[in-house]
């Protein structure tokens, strides 16, 4: 991949919670190395605890690797970068003391955008994931799908040119993630931003994906990386499709292996706490 | 329930309380008049009233009150200035948090009032006396609120915000502040009202002047009438009070 079609350049990055030895040590992330394209779809899908919600910290800069590097457009990330990433949190990321629309004004003033600009941009965003009636409603007041929405809104209305969306849909029912899944390939088709997503659900990576990273078991690493190759918006069709079902069990029969290794060693230190219980 | 269900509901239950305090004051007033109870001990409910009456028009309560709400303005004034700014220099580290929230809500605990005479004897029998041993009483409700207020702020709030760019100041106005401030709010609420309690309880114990001054000089003078009408009149004056700082609460919690 030529360097300037590089968004994001991730070498070698490795994180642990903890020291060695301490009761809460974690090695989350191991070796990873990874390029996302501008204007690509990346999906990273593994077992849960595998780091790949760590390595999306990693990238936006709010955490930093116990080793390696990652490059945002050339430079390296030493902290948050507001102006070229933004993020869409699991839930409950918006403030609940203020509307949706302030939530989404209060996000373009810590970014910085004049004040003039703010209003227009926040209906804007809010038009564009179909909230416009609900500008004036407070987060309590919306079903989660609504407020994922806002918390979309949010994040496009800054206008950056790189998403990063930490299971966004993760709290939401199978239905409500499907329209939303629909509307945001539609969405995202229009823009040219590049997009990290993290998920759990199979069907939601092959769906929106351009790439789907498959991480392996903790300490995560890229274990394979498949390319989905069809256009977005992506249709309802799609779903149905001989291709989508390849797909998704290539990722099933990837990801089998390694969620079973997880569940045993999860097994393992359940058992291991039960003994140290009974004594 | 339905709504006009809800409605009988309330309606009926304000009926019940009416009539509850209706039946105390009959019994009251059957006690002194028919009963027998001397009027030394408990005065007859007309009397207290036209006492009340008296007291009211007379204009003799107001330097008491003066000197009652000037201790308690001051008192809360310092209680929570101080409160509210150490707290939120304790809640900025997880560490100082640790070590100080036990300590603060174990102290919180002890009955401050006994330390009354030291306070006398420290600050004399004057309003400084009352004003310093309210400010400590209320001072507890208000640093322990403002540290859980801003100590325990949901991280993922102030991860989002700093990944917008927020500044440390735009994090404190647009985050902490609003994450803290119901919190707070009750917690200047209680420091109000036990400052109060505080208040008029010391100068019940050891005054020069003062609401709860005259209460016990009243008493002492066996002008027991008169006495009830002024702890009436104290408690519609507590009730205000505790009236107002809950609606502005109830404001600021929007």
């Amino acid at each position: 991949m030529a360097s300037q079609d590089v968004a994001v350049r991730i070498r070698d990055v490795s994180h642990q919670f903890g020291e060695e030895g301490q009761a809460h040590y974690v090695r989350a992330l191991a070796d990873t190395s990874l390029d996302v394209a501008r204007g690509e779809l990346l999906c990273l899908i593994g077992p849960s605890g595998c780091g790949k919600s760590t390595l999306l910290n990693v990238i936006g800069g709010l955490m930093t690797p116990t080793a390696g590097t990652v490059h945002v457009g050339g430079t390296p990330v030493r902290g948050p970068l507001p102006r070229e990433i933004a993020f869409v949190f699991q839930e409950n990321a918006l403030f609940p003391w203020s509307t949706v629309s302030e939530n989404v004004v209060l996000g373009m003033m810590f970014q910085g955008v004049p004040r003039a600009e703010r209003a227009e941009r926040a209906r804007n965003a809010l038009a564009a994931v179909g909230l416009a009636d609900f500008a004036d409603h407070y987060p309590g007041q919306l079903s989660g799908g609504m407020r994922q929405r806002a918390a979309l809104a949010r994040a496009l209305s800054l206008q950056t040119g790189i998403l990063l969306m930490d299971e966004p849909f993760g709290a939401l029912d199978e239905q409500t993630r499907m329209i939303l899944g629909e509307d945001l390939s539609v969405l995202l088709s229009r823009t040219e931003k590049t997009i990290v997503f993290v998920t759990h659900s199979l069907g939601e990576a092959v769906f929106l994906a351009d790439r789907v990273a498959v991480f392996s078991a903790r300490p995560g690493t890229i274990k394979e990386v498949i390319s989905v190759d069809e256009p977005h918006p992506r249709n309802p069709e799609f779903v149905t499709s001989e291709k989508f079902h390849a797909l998704r069990n290539r990722l099933y029969t990837l990801l089998h292996d390694e969620i079973r290794k997880t569940v045993s060693a999860e097994r393992g230190r359940d058992n291991a706490a039960a003994g140290e219980g009974a004594r | 329930m339905t709504p006009r269900a809800s409605r009988r509901d309330r309606i009926l239950s304000r009926i019940v309380q009416l009539a509850f305090v209706g039946g105390v004051l009959a019994l009251w007033y059957l006690a002194t008049a028919r009963w027998g109870v001397s009027h030394l001990l408990l005065p007859n409910p007309v009397r207290v009233w036209d006492q009340l009456k008296d007291v009211l028009a007379s204009g003799e309560f107001v330097p008491d009150l003066r000197i009652t709400l000037t201790e308690l303005a001051v008192a809360f004034a310092i209680s929570s200035i101080s409160g509210v700014t150490l707290g939120y220099l304790l809640s900025r580290s997880q560490f100082l948090i640790r070590v100080f929230e036990p300590l603060l809500a174990g102290i919180y605990s002890i009955p401050i009032i006994l330390f009354l005479p030291l306070y006398v004897l420290f600050f004399g029998l004057g309003p400084a006396s009352k004003i310093a041993l309210g400010a400590t009483i209320s001072f507890f409700p208000v640093v322990l609120a403002t540290v859980a207020g801003f100590g325990y702020v949901e991280r993922i709030y102030v991860v989002a915000a700093r990944s917008m760019g927020a500044s440390g100041f735009q994090l404190f106005r647009w985050v902490l502040l609003p994450a803290a401030l119901p919190v707070i709010l009750t917690g200047l609420r209680m420091g109000f009202i036990v400052a109060l309690l505080s208040i008029l309880g010391s100068e019940t114990i050891a005054s020069l002047a003062g609401l709860g001054h005259r209460i016990v000089h009243l008493a002492e003078a066996m002008e027991t009438a008169r006495m009830f009408a002024y702890i009436a009149f104290a408690v519609a004056i507590a009730a205000l009070l505790n009236f107002v700082v809950t609606l502005i609460e109830a404001r600021g919690r929007r």
